[in-house]
């Protein structure tokens, strides 16, 4: 083994009687790594999240943590902190008690499980909640003690279950920056499973997107946004969901693609790998690489509509634009001053979109 | 612009704004509906007709036989007298022993107590395996203890007498008491077992992750969250061993009679005239124990059937 993998998972199966949740799944976690699985409800990240943590027993495959082999051990026995989207705070005890249970256990002195809860309470501010129950905690303290919990076991790494799941939004936004800043000062590895990109996007070092069981792209935040591995990929990564034309990529003069009665030409288009290809495909656009007004003028590519429909979100403008009998999405600025029913140009740079194989659905 | 100035401008049409003049507030509620004379009326109604007949017994139990015979079951008592609950506690014949319901009593409670402790104990960590740790042939287990509760005693009432003579239990209370464990243990189970069901998977996890295992999770972190339900399985279990009547008569023996085998021979007893205020008296005597369960953990009880005994 690698000495710099923190957690390494081979060939991992696992089935639920005859529902097959995980097939043959491999990942490997750098040590320090923040690792966010993401993926739509029921893909099976809560799943893969509780096979690494020893909650359910794999049907095939190890796992390794710290170069350890733990596919057979108990869940305290493998060095993680685990923190769950209903925070799990045991009802009956304190806060205090809530962190000092896992020590207890594990049978550490009273002065040191002592010193850790006081610790933790500290990096996490909830000292001065150390005495009350959960019941009488806001659901961003509960959640700052669950972190606690895991926090107080020293472990090597942290498993996060949707963790700002049930918070609002202003406070998921806030509880997410103080997970970051404790990544950044703890600097253990974390997973962190959850169906929110932008959580997804701002957290991680690395995003693994799953479907089915299934791993689609392991790759930075940066990567996954410019240069999804497929179409899924694609459209689940950016709100609004990227614009696609159906078409052909046809040769000629240069590379084309061609769909209804336009062309778009691809000479600046980076082809996966470098090999162009021609045929049936899918032709992705951003609805922020999207320009309209004086700025549409120059583009590439110019297409004339009319605007359907404005959400107006204040830093942005979001505009769904009719463009020949095909609906696209247009990420406008917030002081543009757009009604439906205006007609509006909207231009784009070929360069700057996805090519999908018609098929495979693959990037090409 | 225009469009904007326009929608704005049709909001205010009218100049007097009816909120002004219109109602406000707490909407006035009639005290005397048809609605609430129907439903309080009701209510008082059934009330009396199940109050009656405790009334009848209490009033007849202060009375002594003199006033009785004057047949007037509803009047209350002219001279109140205490002598026919003393003697129904302690001085009634049953048989050959005239110590009243006294002995009975203490049978009872010697039934009682380890039969309620040794069921639910068993029963609660029944559950708690069945809904948090599935282990292979759970789900049998569950379904062959479900149909357990469906299946009459009556089949069952003779092969338990040859099991019990085998093992040389036959008519003593350590037997009684078996029984009773074993014939409250499918419904118990279901019980605690959906209750257990109902607590957060997640809180078990990260007791896991904790370290505790399968005893730590059940005292430290389900037994403490799930008082409702054991008060509420000590309620079946006290009131269910306690009104027992068949199992006390079959598998014990006179000297060890429960209370309510004996209240039935006091009450039934042919010899002299019937005694009609001993045997209001020693009713009331066998009742108290039940009634007061209910007093006490009245509310405990309504919490636990709401959080747990309902739900499937
Ligand atoms: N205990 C279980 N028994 C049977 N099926 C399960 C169980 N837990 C999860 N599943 C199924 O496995 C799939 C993945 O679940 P999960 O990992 O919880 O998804 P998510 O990505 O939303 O966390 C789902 O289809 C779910 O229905
Ligand atoms: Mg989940």
């Amino acid at each position: 083994m690698e000495t710099n993998q923190s957690i390494s998972i081979k060939n991992l199966a696992l089935s639920f009687g005859a529902l097959d949740v995980l097939k043959d799944l491999n990942l490997d976690v750098g040590q320090g790594e923040f690792l966010v699985l993401l993926g739509s409800s029921g893909c099976g990240k809560s799943t893969l999240l509780n096979c690494i943590a020893g909650l359910l027993d794999v049907s095939d495959g190890q796992i390794f943590i710290g170069g350890r082999n733990v596919t057979w051990e108990e869940p305290s026995e493998r060095g993680i902190g685990m923190v769950f989207q209903s925070y799990a705070l045991y009802p009956q005890m304190t806060v205090a008690g809530n962190l000092s249970f896992g020590l207890k256990n594990a049978g550490l002195p009273k002065a040191e499980i002592e010193e850790r809860v006081n610790r933790a309470a500290k990096v996490l501010q909830i000292e001065p909640l150390l005495s009350r129950k959960p019941a009488a905690l806001s659901g961003g303290q509960r959640q700052r003690a669950a972190i606690g919990r895991a926090l107080v076991r020293d472990a090597d790494v942290f498993l996060f279950d949707e963790p700002l799941s049930n918070l609002d939004a202003k406070l998921r936004a806030d509880l997410r920056v103080e997970i970051k800043q404790l990544h950044q000062k703890l600097s253990n590895t974390m997973i962190y499973v959850t169906h929110d990109q932008i959580e997804a996007m701002t957290l991680a070092d690395r995003i693994a997107i799953m479907r089915g069981g299934q791993i689609l792209q392991l790759a930075s935040p940066n990567e996954i946004y410019n240069r999804p591995a497929n179409k899924y990929v694609a459209e689940f990564i950016g709100s609004p969901t990227m614009n696609f034309f159906e078409g052909d990529i046809v040769g000629g003069d240069g590379l084309r693609f061609s769909t209804g009665d336009q062309f778009f030409p691809l000479e600046g288009y980076e082809f996966h790998n470098g090999t162009p290809v021609q045929g049936p495909a899918w032709f992705g656009i951003r609805p922020e690489h999207m320009v309209t007004g004086a700025e549409a003028d120059t583009a590439a590519i110019r297409l004339n509509g009319s605007v359907e429909l404005v959400e107006p979100l204040g830093s942005d403008t979001l505009a769904r634009v009719a463009v020949a009998g095909r609906s696209l999405w247009v990420r406008m600025d917030g002081q543009a001053l757009v009604r439906d029913g205006d007609s509006v140009t909207v231009g784009f740079d070929p360069a700057r979109a996805n090519l999908f194989d018609k098929s495979s659905e693959n990037r090409i | 612009m225009g469009n904007v100035t326009r929608a704005s401008a049709d909001v205010q049409v009218s100049p007097v704004p009816q909120e002004m003049t219109g109602p406000r507030g707490p909407k006035p509620r009639t005290v005397l509906s048809r609605r609430n004379i129907m439903i309080y009326g009701t209510l008082i109604m059934v009330s009396l007709y199940y109050m009656l007949p405790l009334y009848v017994m209490i009033v007849t139990s202060l009375k002594g036989m003199p006033e009785i015979r004057l047949g007037n079951i509803f009047s209350p008592p002219v001279e109140i007298t205490f002598q026919p609950w003393v003697k129904a506690w302690a001085e009634a014949c049953t048989g050959l022993n005239c110590d009243g319901l006294s002995r009975g009593f203490f049978n009872s409670v010697r039934i009682l107590i380890p039969s309620v402790l040794l069921s639910i104990a068993i029963a609660s960590v029944n559950g708690y395996a069945l809904a948090n740790w599935r282990f292979k042939g759970s789900e049998t287990f569950f379904t062959i203890l479900i149909v357990g509760a469906f299946i009459p005693y009556q089949v069952m009432i003779y092969p338990i007498v040859i099991m019990l003579r085998e093992v040389g239990l036959y008519g003593s209370l350590t037997g009684l008491v078996i029984v009773h464990t074993i014939f409250g243990m499918p419904i118990l189970t279901l019980l605690f077992r959906n209750y257990f069901a109902s607590v957060p998977q997640e809180l078990f996890k990260a007791a896991r992750v904790d370290g505790a295992g399968f005893w730590g999770i059940y005292f430290r972190i389900m037994v403490p969250m799930s008082l409702p339900i054991f008060v509420v399985a000590m309620i079946l279990q006290v009131t269910g061993i306690w009104n027992d009547f068949l199992f006390g008569v079959i598998y014990t023996k006179p000297d060890l009679y429960p209370m309510t085998v004996q209240l039935n021979n006091i009450v039934n007893s042919t010899q002299g005239v019937k005694e009609y205020n001993v045997n209001m008296a020693a009713t009331i005597l066998t009742g108290l124990v039940p009634l007061t369960i209910y007093f006490i953990s009245g509310k405990l009880f309504v919490r636990g059937i709401a959080a747990g005994a309902v739900k499937g």
